[in-house]
Formats: structure tokens, C-alpha cells, sequence
């Protein structure tokens, strides 16, 4: 149990001109549990790497004083634990056991002590298999769950959790959730955590402190009277506050037949079990298809096919007017004919601006040049990205970047839109952009099916769901 | 196709036990003394050696063939480029088509560089297939004392590499999505490469920064000298490999001086 502060805080990374965070002033009590608010761009997590000793002094430049029991936190780094959000890069060995004794060495643990340890961190947090289980063959929350026992296994004082569960699938996060519950019941440590999704955080913190931009401080207090008071406040800035209703866009009747996917079957060579099976269905213009599932069921796979993207096994997908079956049209065609948006949008960017970008699909499609210009203005105009016009897109926000990719894929003008996973890790603000934005393109008449575990945006958008289930058509149902 | 470095054989086989710093320095052993002698009979009592000593590897045939099919087939290229282009066809002459002509002496000698490549291929093979390479890793860092920055960071990077796969498909399905694809044009197709090839790197560097950081996180970077828990040891048997290779090797190469063979550094 030790106390942590923050006094006269400021911190500019190495080569940016903005500070992240300034005039930070915060005390959390030894023992206490703070959930720690704000939008994108407040320093939460910022904060969160101060206090891990991860600011070193070559890495930008600091103002006042970060403090762990009384010492700077770059002397404390051995009484802090932090979990990150991204498991894939946080486990550093081959096989579990090792993972987890991985902090325990870094501590000059002998030997006979660090296996007891091992076992006893797998066990608070629920971890399913033995010490031998290679960390590749873990899902998401597996991976998640073995990187916070190798937190807990070197016993801090003061835990810090960034966003522990923003990469991870319902389920997965509902695991490293119960796990996180268990854990903390049997530690005294002080407990800090970044999160936008509250709702599901709040059971587990005294206090909530609430951060704007620069990291300055708007509310703090009880998790209740917060947000109670300056709920709708937050949830405007982008967090996820339990109970501010989220807004629907039901949809009108849907036209004609846009796409069509017949019997869709994806085997990977090597695999037995096929990625997707005999799947068919019908994508029509001004509706919204959702395709839900859990986990490895095929939903990113039918994706893939119903864009042409990859070569079906069986099967295959095709739109109206177009005789070849999607797979075999030259890319160039494809993207006037079906657009993808990618869970990753910086995966889809091929140029260095955002008009560039924009521009890029229809001069492929070998459109005329003052058509090109006035389709790259519409969308700027259309998608707010007009001040960022001749910005890199790898420079651009979260929001921003998903924004360009969908418009991107828009801009030779398909008649179908597909997206895998749209709102996946986005903060409630971006949240809401993405559904009207989504909306109003299936409203002027495209088609789009939207891949996504997302319960709340299939509700907003969806006439119809396809459930996936093991690589099958497991259930059709309208909504 | 992923990329994995696991091992392929049966963990409880004797040379799958052996300590892998001491099967390193026997890969090394007879690897180096395959490729600095230069006549046809030590690679080939060197080869022998080897395929006696797979029983004991606990690698399946077939497996071990898969593995080898490659390097094999490059060997007998050797062969065939070194007898085919060699500077004099000397011996008697067995082909003899015009402008090819082939030798025995030729023969011989392209026979005895393919022999080479052969040897240092199946011993490294057999290293390090039967090797993990977190027990690599374990023994370089405790017999041969190679810095923990080294070893980890080397493990750590290998353990990201199958990501590197699932992002190469994922990025050229996204580039296609944007009508961008190779198709039959070299040139349009070398640029794809390179562009796919430069979004993958900024992807690895990120998640590298993102890995360093949570392994400086959990002490990696601290000054204290590490313990270590897997033990890595010298047992006797590892002590025996470590000397019997270069016997084998030495025992190679007078079998082959005395039946008046052997050359070196040729």
C-alpha cells in the first residue's frame, strides 16, 4: 500500500512541440483504486507511463515531480506492475510458465522461489492450462489473462491497468475481467486504471478521477456523483458513461440485391476444419448486414470473400452487371464495384496525404481529372477531413484514420461497402460519428455489411444479422 | 504458412537432450571441418557420421527428409555447376557433346563441394531442429555468459514473427481493396513489394517500442543481475558431445590422409 503523486506534472515526448500533459497536481491514497477519465489527447495514459518509470529522460522532457512513496517513480519501478492493452506485445517468451517467471528474474529471484510464484500467479488469475502452453496458441484474453499473473507475480504495490481490455473480443474481455476481480480481492496494492468502457470498471474503484485535455483536472469523487454531475459532459468527450442513452438510426426498406455471396467456403491449405463453409446470402442496396460471432466462427473469412479479397476454395460472390465473380476482377475494378474497410485503417493507406488518398481509387478507376477533384472535395467536405486534406495519414487520430479509410474505400464510388469491425476500441464520440456516418451512406442507397462483435452497433444500424458459428451459417434473423 | 522455430523432434531423445551450446560447437565442428577439407572422402565419412547419429535425434524420417529436400537439391546443383563449368575437364572423359564435356576429375571435384554443402546442411539441421530456442537462448546466457539483451531480445523478436505473416496476407487483401495489385506487370509488382514490404516494418518497429517497453516494465532493465529459472547445465553427456566431435572430425580426416585423399583449403 503506498501513495502516489503527481505535483506540478508536466511532460513533452522527445521531438513534439505540445506538451501531452501539464500542471498535473493528483494524489491517490495508499490502497485506494482510482479510475482515471478523459477523452483522447488527455495524457491518461501519459500518466499511466510516468508512473511505470517509463519516462526516461531520454525520451522528452519533464516538469515537477512524479512520486511514489515519496521517491520519483523512475527509483520505484520495482514496486509497480502495469498491464497494457495490447497482449500480443506484451508477453515476451515462448511458453507460459517462462512468460510469467520472466519478471520474477528480471528481479534476481532464486530460482527454487520463482516457480512456487509462477504457479500461484497462473491460479489468481484463472489461467487454464499448464506452465508449457506456448503463448502463441493463446487467444486474446489467455494472452491477457498470463501477462496480468506476470504483473501479479512480482507483487506490487501499486498496479496500473492501461485500457485492459479495449483489444480483446466480448468474451476474452469479460474473462480478464473476472480475473482482474479475483486478483485484486487478494492484494492491498494501490490500483490505478485507464478505461473508456466504465460501466463495466466501476465495481472494482473508489474514485473516479476525470481528466480534459492537457490533463487537467474536471471532477473528482465518488464513481457516482461524478457521473452523475458531469456525465453527459464525459460521454460528450467520449467515454463510455453508463446509462446516457446511444442513439439509433433504424432503416428504411432495403432495395434491390447489391451482392450476393453463394455457398462461400474458405480451407486453408494445411488446415482440415474449413475457415468458412457453404455460406450464401444476399446483400441489399440501403441496408445494413450485420455478421456476428464469436471468435475464429468466420465472420472476418466471409469478409474476405464477399469482397473478393481472397479466392474462395467453393464458391463465389458477385454483383449485378458484372458477369466475372468478384475474385477475378483486376483490383482496380473490384474497388469501383465493392469497397472493404479494414479493422486496421493503416493498413489501406497507399499514398502520403488524405487527399491522395481520396483521390487515389477513382484515378485507378481511370476516372476523368475534374471528376476526380470535385469527388475528393465532396468527401473532405462530407467526412470533416477538409483542414487535414494535406496531412500523412499516418499521422491522424484514431477517429480521424478510420474516417479516411471508410472514405477511401467510398471514393470510387461501389455500390457496396463492407467493414470489418468499425468500432472496435473506439471511444464513444468517435463511436457516434462512425453510426451516422455509416448510416447516412447506407441511406443514399449502398449497401453495406459491417463484420463486428459490437452489440449496441448492430442494434443502431441493422436490418438484418447473419450469425456465424464455427465457419457455419448459424443463425439469419431481422432485427 | 507460419514461422515457427519450435522443435520438430521427440524431447526425450538423447541428442534432442544435449546441452545446445555444446551441439552448437559439434555443428560447428563439423561443419567447418567439412568446408575447409577440400577432398571427396571426409564429407563423405563426415555425412556418415551424421546420418549414423539421426536415430538418436528423434526426428521422424519424413520430417527430417521435408527439411532437407531444399539443401539437398541445392547440393546437387553444386554438383552439377561445378562439374559442368570447371576450369579444365581433366580424367577421363564421360560426356562428351561438344560444348559440353564432362570429366571424371571434374566430376570428382564438384562431387566433393557438393559433399560440403551437404554436411554443414544436415548438421545444422539435426542442431537445430532438435534445439528450442528458449533452451538456446537459456544456455548461450548461462555456459557462454552472452548478455540477457541479447538472448531475450532475440527471443522476444522471434516470438512476434508469425504475427509478421498474418499481417503481410492482411496487408496485401487491404492494398488490393484499394486497386492495387501486381497482376502480370514486373515492374508495377517489385513496387507493390517494396510498398507491402515498408508497411510491415513500421508495423514491427511500432510493436518492437510497444514489446521494449513492457519488458522494461517488468525490471528488464534494471541493473541487477538476473537469475535464471530454467537451469542450463554441462552435464557429463554434453562434455562427451563436446569431444567427440572433433574426434569424429579428426578421425574424418586421417582415415582420408591415409588412403592418400585428402586435401584442404582448396
Amino acid at each position: 500500500m503506498i501513495p502516489v503523486e503527481f505535483r506540478g506534472f508536466a511532460w513533452r515526448h522527445a521531438g513534439r512541440r505540445a506538451q501531452a500533459v501539464s500542471g498535473v497536481d493528483l494524489r491517490v491514497e495508499p490502497g485506494e483504486r482510482v479510475l482515471l477519465l478523459g477523452p483522447s489527447g488527455s495524457g491518461k495514459s501519459t500518466l499511466l507511463a510516468a508512473l511505470a518509470g517509463l519516462l526516461t529522460e531520454d525520451s522528452g522532457e519533464q516538469d515537477g515531480d512524479v512520486l511514489i512513496d515519496g521517491k520519483p517513480a523512475l527509483e520505484q519501478r520495482d514496486r509497480v506492475g502495469i498491464l497494457f492493452q495490447d497482449p500480443e506485445t506484451q508477453l515476451v517468451m515462448a511458453r507460459s510458465g517462462d512468460d510469467v517467471a520472466f519478471g520474477l528474474e528480471n528481479q534476481a529471484m532464486p530460482r527454487d522461489r520463482i516457480w512456487p510464484r509462477v504457479h500461484e500467479a497462473l491460479e489468481a488469475v484463472g489461467f487454464p492450462y499448464g506452465v508449457d502452453r506456448a503463448t502463441h496458441a493463446l487467444s486474446g484474453g489467455e494472452q491477457q489473462r498470463l501477462a496480468l499473473a506476470g504483473v501479479l507475480a512480482r507483487r506490487p504495490d501499486l498496479i496500473l491497468l492501461d485500457e485492459p481490455t479495449a483489444n480483446l473480443d466480448p468474451e476474452g474481455a469479460q474473462d480478464v475481467r473476472e480475473a482482474l476481480r479475483a486478483a485484486l480481492a487478494d492484494t492491498q496494492a494501490t490500483l490505478i486504471v485507464v478505461e473508456h468502457r466504465v460501466a463495466e470498471i466501476l465495481d472494482l474503484v473508489d474514485r473516479v478521477i476525470a481528466l480534459g485535455p492537457g490533463g487537467a483536472l474536471i471532477a473528482e469523487g465518488p464513481a457516482e456523483a461524478v457521473l452523475a454531475e458531469h456525465g453527459e459532459h464525459l460521454a460528450a468527450q467520449g467515454v463510455w458513461v453508463p446509462g446516457v442513452p446511444l442513439p439509433t438510426r433504424p432503416a428504411a426498406n432495403a432495395g434491390d440485391a447489391a451482392l450476393r455471396g453463394e455457398s462461400l467456403t474458405l480451407v486453408h491449405t494445411g488446415s482440415d476444419a474449413p475457415a468458412l463453409e457453404d455460406v450464401s446470402f444476399e446483400l441489399r442496396q440501403g441496408e445494413l448486414l450485420a455478421v456476428t460471432g464469436p471468435n475464429g466462427s468466420g465472420k472476418s473469412t466471409l469478409a474476405l470473400l464477399a469482397g473478393g479479397l481472397v479466392k474462395p476454395t467453393r464458391g463465389h460472390a458477385t454483383v449485378p452487371g458484372e458477369p466475372r465473380p468478384l475474385h477475378r476482377l483486376p483490383a482496380r475494378r473490384l474497388a469501383t464495384r465493392v469497397g472493404s474497410v479494414f479493422q486496421d485503417p493503416e493498413h489501406q493507406f497507399v499514398t502520403a496525404t488524405v487527399k491522395d488518398e481520396l483521390a487515389f481509387g477513382p484515378r485507378q478507376a481511370g476516372w476523368p481529372k475534374d471528376r476526380i477533384e470535385a469527388r475528393v472535395a465532396e468527401l473532405l467536405e462530407r467526412l470533416r477531413l477538409a483542414p487535414l486534406a494535406n496531412a500523412n495519414p499516418h499521422t491522424l487520430s484514431g477517429g480521424e484514420a478510420r474516417r479516411l479509410s471508410v472514405a477511401g474505400a467510398l471514393a470510387a464510388a461501389p455500390g457496396v461497402l463492407l467493414l470489418d469491425e468499425p468500432t472496435f476500441g473506439q471511444d464513444r464520440r468517435t463511436w457516434g460519428e462512425l453510426v451516422d456516418l455509416t448510416a447516412d451512406i447506407r441511406d443514399e442507397g449502398t449497401a453495406l455489411l459491417a463484420v463486428t462483435h459490437d452489440r449496441d452497433y448492430a442494434a443502431a444500424l441493422a436490418g438484418r444479422e447473419l450469425v456465424l458459428g464455427k465457419g457455419r451459417l448459424a443463425e439469419e434473423h431481422r432485427r | 504458412m507460419t514461422l515457427t522455430l519450435a522443435p520438430v523432434c521427440d524431447a526425450q531423445a538423447p541428442i534432442a537432450r544435449v546441452n545446445p551450446v555444446a551441439k552448437l560447437a559439434a555443428v560447428a565442428a563439423v561443419s567447418t571441418t567439412a568446408l575447409i577439407a577440400s577432398d571427396w572422402l571426409t564429407p563423405l565419412l563426415l555425412l556418415a557420421a551424421l546420418l549414423a547419429a539421426v536415430p538418436f535425434s528423434g526426428i521422424r524420417l519424413g520430417e527430417l527428409a521435408r527439411r532437407l529436400r531444399w539443401l539437398w537439391f541445392a547440393a546437387g546443383t553444386v554438383v552439377a555447376v561445378n562439374a559442368v563449368f570447371a576450369a579444365e575437364q581433366t580424367g577421363r572423359i564421360l560426356i562428351d557433346l561438344g560444348p559440353l564435356t564432362i570429366g571424371t576429375g571434374a566430376l570428382l571435384d564438384g562431387t566433393a563441394i557438393g559433399l560440403r554443402v551437404c554436411v554443414a546442411a544436415t548438421a545444422g539441421v539435426l542442431g537445430f531442429a532438435t534445439t528450442d530456442p528458449t533452451d538456446l537462448a537459456d544456455a548461450l546466457t548461462q555456459q557462454l555468459r552472452a548478455p540477457a539483451r541479447f538472448t531475450l531480445g532475440a527471443l522476444a523478436a522471434l516470438r512476434l514473427l508469425p504475427l509478421l505473416t498474418a499481417e503481410w496476407r492482411q496487408i496485401t487483401s487491404a492494398r488490393r481493396a484499394r486497386g492495387l495489385e501486381g497482376g502480370w506487370n514486373p515492374v508495377r509488382r517489385v513496387r507493390l513489394f517494396a510498398s507491402t514490404m515498408f508497411a510491415l516494418l513500421v508495423g514491427a518497429i511500432r510493436r518492437a517500442g510497444r514489446l521494449a517497453a513492457a519488458m522494461d516494465a517488468r525490471g528488464f532493465d534494471s541493473e541487477i543481475p538476473r537469475t535464471h529459472a530454467r537451469e542450463q547445465r554441462m552435464r557429463p553427456a554434453d562434455w562427451i558431445v563436446l569431444g567427440a566431435a572433433p574426434l569424429v572430425c579428426a578421425a574424418a580426416v586421417a582415415v582420408s590422409a591415409a588412403c592418400g585423399v585428402f586435401t584442404a583449403f582448396n
